[in-house]
């Protein structure tokens, strides 16, 4: 049995992968956390002295926190079984990847265990995150000079 | 393809699991099954070298030996360096040499083992493989808690270890007669999260030059049984035989270790895989499967993935083996 026949045997035995439900799951949970996001904000706009600009970094400390307390009770490895992308991408997945490396570095003791395991997989998530906005905001910068658009 | 005249004996096995093998449906037939995955140590590691050393212990009880008596431990797992296996037999202070070959270990330990035996060198000698999940997770995929969603193809590596004490023939325990040592297949698989589809070819490869070299049908078998191929990779290896016009009463003789090993949980997705899925059922199912007189002879076969986490980063396919054993009771 050649290779090519052989990959033809394998993938009419493979079922294959759902993508629209997988991309429903992942849409309808992530929009569902996205909402919980919106709601902290109204709440810090509401109950606390933040506007609607401010209230972005408090509103991701939180959300990070919520998963970071998800995380340690196993339960956002469950959601993310289930939702895929959609619990991944939000800002709760980078909590949840930092969190989750940081529990498993631990039997290697505070500073290289947990140190520096701790952004192994959110690493390259803040690498290319901050990368990619620094270049959004060169754009826009050069735009707004240029008067096509405002701040 | 290796004979071994004097047929060297199981005399005795031990399968000892952890938590989540209590779903298992291999469970009545561990002998030990730890509530806590770490056997009461600090990490999972240290828990990994615990499990292996129960298993041992209580292998060596049910033959009522003491490791004085015992020759040689033949032994490995997925850990780097195969850390857990190394410090169980720093315990244990048998004559020990590590094997690696990945999930096939399980039979790879034994093929050395009846060798030794065969040659006269062994009285007895303790063979098997164990893993142990989070331990094996960690080192290959994501942190456990990551929250990650794998495909239909991907497998759960067992928390279990399973050893076989190998010594001189006994006509009323089962035996190892023959044995062929797989070579490494690579088909071109690429997804660390369908070692099915990879270790099949493998398994494909070690069945059909057992089977041409000893003159022997699939039929002439109560029983092959492939290690960790998983629910869908055992429908690929049955489809590979079915191409060559294996007949329906030839494709029953086949069923899978890690295909069957949690039942139809769909939580567990194609099934288990690990060092420890083979040799758990092999070791205790499978063995007092023979000694009931169920099965005459049957040809296990051990599969496994011969990849790490940077292999797969680096775009390298995954080559695969298969170990096989002919094991028969008079």
């Amino acid at each position: 049995m050649d290779p090519q026949e052989y990959q033809q045997i394998e993938q009419q035995n493979t079922p294959p992968t759902p993508y629209l439900k997988n991309c429903l799951k992942a849409f309808l949970v992530g929009g569902i956390i996205c909402a919980i996001g919106q709601a902290i904000t109204f709440l810090y706009m509401i109950f606390f002295d933040f506007t609607d600009k401010t209230a972005g970094n408090a509103t991701v400390a939180t959300m990070v926190f919520i998963a970071m307390i998800l995380t340690g009770l196993g339960l956002y490895r469950k959601l993310g079984a289930f939702a895929g992308a959609g619990s991944a991408v939000p800002v709760t997945g980078f909590g949840n990847a930092v969190v989750s490396a940081a529990i498993e570095g631990k039997t290697e003791g505070w500073v290289l265990g947990v140190g520096g395991n701790m952004f192994k997989l959110a690493g390259s998530v803040i690498l290319f995150g901050v990368g990619s906005a620094f270049f959004i905001a060169l754009i826009k910068l050069i735009l707004v000079s240029m008067g096509v658009v405002e701040w | 393809m290796i004979l071994f005249p004097s047929k060297p004996s199981i005399v005795a096995c031990s399968a000892v699991a952890g938590p989540v093998e209590s779903k298992s449906v291999f469970y009545s037939y561990f002998d030990s099954v730890s509530e806590d995955e770490r056997w009461g140590q600090k990490t999972n590691e240290q828990g990994h070298s615990k499990m292996i050393q129960e298993a041992c212990d209580i292998v060596m009880k049910k033959a009522d030996l003491k490791n004085l008596d015992v020759d040689f431990f033949l032994s490995g797992d997925l850990v780097n360096q195969m850390t857990p296996t190394n410090f169980a037999a720093r315990e244990l202070a048998i004559s020990f040499i590590g094997l690696f070959s990945a999930c096939a270990t399980s039979v790879s330990s034994v093929i050395i083992a009846s060798l030794l035996t065969e040659v006269g060198a062994s009285r007895f000698a303790i063979a098997g493989a164990a893993s142990q999940h989070n331990a094996i997770e960690r080192q290959f995929r994501y942190p456990l808690d990551y929250g990650a969603q794998k495909p239909a193809t991907a497998q759960w590596t067992v928390t279990a270890a399973g050893y076989a004490l190998i010594g001189k023939h006994d006509p009323k325990l089962p035996s190892v007669v023959a044995a062929t040592v797989g070579k490494v297949v690579d088909y071109g698989e690429v997804s660390p999260f369908h070692m099915g589809g990879a270790m099949a070819p493998a398994a494909y490869d070690t069945i059909t030059s057992h089977l041409k070299k000893r003159h022997q049908k699939i039929t002439d078998y109560d029983l092959i049984m492939t290690g960790d191929l998983g629910k869908i990779g055992l429908k690929i290896l049955k489809a590979m035989f079915a191409q060559t016009d294996a007949t329906q009463e030839e494709l029953e003789v086949f069923r899978d270790a890690g295909a069957e090993y949690y039942g139809e949980d769909e939580a567990f997705q194609s099934g288990a895989s690990g060092a420890g899925c083979s040799a758990s059922v092999y070791f205790s199912y499978i063995e007092q499967q023979m000694k009931t007189g169920r099965y005459k002879r049957v040809l296990l076969v051990a599969t496994g993935a011969l990849l790490s986490p940077m292999s797969f980063q680096q775009g390298e396919t995954i080559p695969c083996t298969a170990h096989a054993i002919e094991i028969t009771m008079e």
